[in-house]
């Protein structure tokens, strides 16, 4: 049952049985997560769910909690105190801010790592097809520039047919232009392959261009969650695209939104 | 096909991109604090410069032949050497000590660097001894393999792995404690089993320490062959030598120190080939 190794340290209240499980369904649920490393307490009973397919941008302030949040849910979080239930789909995938692409492998050999399939090779040059990047398979990781290596960690991710997507702001090292376009082929490669997908961004506008459902962290526990509705994901309504933003801005106790 | 109107065109002028090594190059260059391209056979640059002036040197009477044998010498003693068959037959032998002992000794090297590098226990149980072998030199430990296995092959083969297999361990270990914790995490969220993180992350993760430990153990293994024939030994160049210090014979002996370093700087060549070509993901100083 237990989707994640252990090796968290236990301070469980009395008896939640498995910390950490899978559902055949692919919903995400969260309850009452509870992290600190040392005396510091990040996460202080966060619940959060998400249904199979939906996209949930994760915004909060710098060092509110975000990454280990991500990173709870990504079974990574081995030697971090805390305690809470957390069910994850059976096939999750992560994209980290750095690319992460092993530099001892090519291009195609990072994308099938862990693949056991006997058709990985055309798989995985399929998957570097849709992010654009056919023909690259052999390059090696620096030789690529730092959008085309994101691309191929988004290749890497989505070859494993995710139910779930985690990504901590896979965008934040992009230039702005790189960056739009990586939005567009993450919603094109969203509506393919329909993972429910938790975004850690820092960026506003990235959060209500890509989510479904925009949740504010703060103080280690969820502040607010907002609806995106489809009108402003489109932008044909721009009054409310500017108020959800100056909301948005406003949680985040930014004041004064001029762009 | 012939008879149809040709029509004459004025020739185009040519493009200026057509080529190359004409276009204007005009580049603002800015300091270049790495080394630059590397370039084929550099590397011989600095033993032809020494063989140059030891040859200038003797051949000016700078050099007294009783001191150094001149260069010609050496290579008239290596022609008689090798036409009675002596100096192969020697030579023979000390590469396959040599050879075996390194093969032992990167064997021995990188299972223990492996065993202590992926788990705890290993670690403590194995580190420890072998930083107590480093403390030891190979030769003090002569006078006692001698008196557990006499003085036949085994001796020599076990004193080189026992010099070689040190350096090998000590960087392959480094090489995998170094390797960055984000890669084992990424083996994580990709569901990489342990056989298969051994085989693409750790394995791969170690090579840049283990052929930096191979590049001491190759020259090592050269070093502890010389001190093992010499002591211990009825054949080898080592003993060509040793025989020749009791004869006098100054060629001999500088002969045997030319095969050394030949052989030293032909194996450290060939590794560092196998190096550039095993490592051509990394993008380093050494190009
Ligand atoms: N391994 C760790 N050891 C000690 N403290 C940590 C560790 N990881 C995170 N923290 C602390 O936990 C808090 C939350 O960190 P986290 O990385 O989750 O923040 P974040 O919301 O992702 O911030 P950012 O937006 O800047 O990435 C921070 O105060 C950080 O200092
Ligand atoms: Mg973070």
């Amino acid at each position: 049952m237990a989707a994640h190794p252990g090796g968290m340290t236990a301070v469980a209240p009395s008896a939640v049985a498995p910390r950490a499980g899978t559902a055949a369904s692919g919903t995400v649920s969260v309850r009452n997560l509870i992290r600190s490393f040392g005396p510091k307490s990040v996460l202080n009973g966060v619940d959060l769910d998400i249904a199979p397919g939906e996209f949930v941008a994760l915004l909060g302030p710098s060092g509110c909690g975000k990454s280990t949040l991500l990173r709870a849910l990504a079974g990574l979080d081995h030697d971090v105190r805390g305690s809470g239930v957390i069910t994850v789909p059976e096939r999750v995938s992560v994209v980290f801010q750095d690319s992460r692409l092993l530099p001892w492998d090519t291009v195609l050999g990072n994308v099938t790592l862990g693949l056991r399939e006997h058709d990985a090779g055309s798989r995985a040059r399929k998957a570097l097809a849709e992010v654009g990047l056919a023909g690259r398979e052999s390059s090696w990781p620096h030789e690529l520039s730092g959008g085309e290596r994101q691309r191929v960690a988004l290749a890497r991710s989505l070859v494993r047919e995710p139910q779930l997507l985690l990504a901590d702001e896979p965008f934040g090292a992009l230039d702005a232009l790189t960056r739009i376009r990586m939005h567009g082929l993450l919603q094109d490669l969203v509506a393919a392959h329909r993972p429910a997908v938790l975004l850690v961004t820092h960026d506003v506008d990235e959060a209500i261009a890509l989510a479904d459902r925009i949740v504010v962290l703060d103080s280690g526990r969820v502040a607010r969650i907002r609806t995106v509705s489809p009108d402003i994901d489109s932008a044909a309504d721009a009054a409310g695209h500017e108020a959800l933003r100056r909301d948005l801005l406003a949680d985040l106790g930014v004041v004064g939104t001029t762009h | 096909m012939s008879a149809a109107p040709v029509l004459e065109r004025p020739a185009v002028e040519p493009h200026l991109d057509s080529d190359p090594d004409k276009r204007a190059d005009v580049r603002p260059t800015g300091k270049r604090l790495g080394p630059g391209r590397r370039r084929r056979f550099a590397w011989l640059l600095g033993p032809v410069a020494l063989l140059a002036l030891w040859t200038l040197t003797s051949a000016t009477g700078i050099l007294d032949p009783r001191i150094l044998s001149e260069p010609w010498t050496v290579v008239a003693t290596a022609g008689e050497l090798i036409a009675d068959g002596r100096l192969q037959e020697n030579l023979a032998i000390s590469a396959q000590r040599a050879g075996l002992g390194l093969f032992f000794g990167i064997l021995v090297g990188a299972v223990l660097a492996l065993l202590a590098g992926l788990s705890r226990v290993g670690e403590a149980l194995i580190d420890g001894p072998v930083q107590i072998k480093r403390a030891i030199p190979g030769l003090a430990l002569i006078p006692l393999l001698i008196l557990w296995f006499g003085i036949d092959e085994t001796v020599k083969v076990l004193t080189i792995t026992l010099g070689v297999f040190v350096p090998i361990y000590l960087q392959t270990h480094a090489g995998l404690r170094g390797i960055d914790l984000r890669y084992v995490e990424l083996a994580q969220t990709v569901g990489l089993g342990r056989a298969a993180f051994i085989r693409k992350v750790v394995l791969p993760g170690a090579l840049p320490g283990f052929f930096l430990g191979l590049r001491f153990a190759v020259t090592g293994a050269w070093v502890s062959l010389v001190v093992v024939e010499q002591i211990n030994a009825t054949s080898g160049i080592g003993y060509m030598m040793e025989l020749a210090r009791t004869y006098g014979q100054t060629n001999i002996i500088v002969l045997g120190l030319a095969v050394y370093g030949i052989l030293g700087l032909l194996s450290d060549g060939i590794v560092r080939f196998i190096e550039r070509k095993a490592l051509s993901w990394q993008r380093t100083l050494a190009g």
